[in-house]
């Protein structure tokens, strides 16, 4: 089980990337435990300034944006 | 190319009265949206080939421990050359503060950021010619510095929420970056599918604008009430009109270029466009979470009195 954490203070790329993920993830058939962080302190405690960053594991993949398809792709 | 575009369809394909408003403004909104939108592709898309983008978290490790006059000039340029979306103005204005870069200078990159981005400042030049996009991005440059120098008199420290001073920020990550020619290409489509869909909205409703303004406002009404550059009331009154409302700075530019061509003077446009670009009621209730209404008072403020010295200026040496 990998856990992923989407970084973002609830704005709507926040949520678009929070669903692409989902969607990905489950056609790829990799099972991940998804998490919202919402909490600026936390954010900004993985040293991320630009919204909606994603860490797979303990290791940020992606900062400000949503990501693309084939971007998520690479890292699962 | 777009001009003809913009015949063809009004006048050709709908059948149109070239003589109209009606006409008239169905062809400037045609040769607008065609021009504007393929610019800001090929713009954007170059951009993202080059991976010009500065993120966000680089700017705030050039900014830091720079003296005072560097370090409001490097976030000032640094903010032009940086689209942020401005969801993220919390987590930035919080990692500044963090990084000890004085709230002056983190003012004076809020105020770039929106007003000036090289993709507004390519189109600003191909739509209102060179010598227009270098007045409206030097003042912008311009009201950016003082603007954050002003601010600092005000010690907004004060009003900063207590949380903000308590938040650490963690190692900065690097992410890996695909630099191949194919990880490149990528990239620069996501830059465009991204940047497209977030300002589309502000780009049609200023051609909209804009158009309406071409095709049905006659000039002699400009010339009485928005007035040569002899009246006075005509640059605040637009400095008023542009904070409610909002648009990207994009979004702004085919509403000067109407406005110019029916004969309002250029300090009042300029005013404007910037009251537009870079003063909104979104922005600032999101800068609520971070600072007290009594600093977003005095930074709405300080815009406004120093758009309206820009406006002055131009329509006292423009004639």
């Amino acid at each position: 089980m990998i856990n992923v954490k989407i970084l973002g203070s609830g704005c709507a790329n926040c949520k678009t990337t929070f669903q692409l993920i989902d969607e990905i993830t489950r056609s790829k058939g990799v099972e991940v435990e998804l998490e919202k962080v919402e909490d600026m302190g936390e954010i900004m405690s993985y040293g991320v300034m630009s919204t909606p960053g994603v860490m797979v594991g303990d290791k940020l993949v992606h900062s400000g944006g949503i990501p693309t398809r084939s971007a998520i792709e690479s890292w699962f | 190319m777009f001009i003809e575009l913009g015949d063809l369809v009004a006048y050709g394909v709908l059948g149109l009265d070239s003589s109209s408003r009606l006409g008239q403004s169905v062809q400037f909104f045609i040769m607008d949206v065609s021009k504007i939108f393929f610019l800001l592709v090929v713009v954007i898309y170059v951009m993202g080939l080059l991976r010009a983008m500065i993120s966000a978290e680089r700017v705030r490790e050039y900014v830091r421990g720079k003296p005072k006059w560097l370090a409001r000039s490097l976030a000032i340029l640094l903010g032009a050359v940086t689209p942020f979306c401005s969801c993220s103005s919390v987590p930035l204005f919080i990692g500044f503060v963090e990084a000890g870069i004085p709230l002056g200078v983190t003012f004076s990159f809020l105020i770039a950021s929106p007003m000036i981005n090289e993709v507004a400042a390519v189109i600003l030049i191909s739509v209102l010619g060179w010598e227009l996009a270098a007045l409206y991005v030097m003042s912008g440059l311009m009201v950016a510095y003082v603007g954050g120098v002003v601010m600092e008199k005000f010690k907004p420290e004060q009003y900063v929420e207590d949380y903000v001073w308590k938040i650490r920020m963690g190692e900065m990550q690097m992410i890996e970056q695909d630099n191949s020619l194919r990880g490149r290409h990528l990239f620069a489509m996501g830059e465009v599918t991204v940047i497209v869909k977030r300002i589309w909205k502000w780009v049609i409703a200023g051609i909209g604008l804009g158009a309406l303004f071409h095709g049905y406002v006659p000039e002699t009404w400009v010339i009485e009430n928005l007035g040569g550059p002899d009246n006075w009331f005509a640059v605040p009154g637009a400095v008023i009109v542009g904070i409610p409302l909002y648009s990207n700075a994009t979004g702004v530019i085919p509403l000067a270029e109407a406005m110019l061509g029916k004969g309002v003077a250029v300090g009042t446009t300029l005013a404007l466009m910037m009251s537009i670009a870079a003063l909104s009621l979104p922005e600032m209730l999101i800068l609520r979470k971070v600072i007290r209404w009594p600093a977003l008072a005095i930074y709405a403020s300080v815009l406004a009195i120093s758009f309206i010295l820009v406006g002055w200026s131009f329509n006292f040496i423009v004639v």
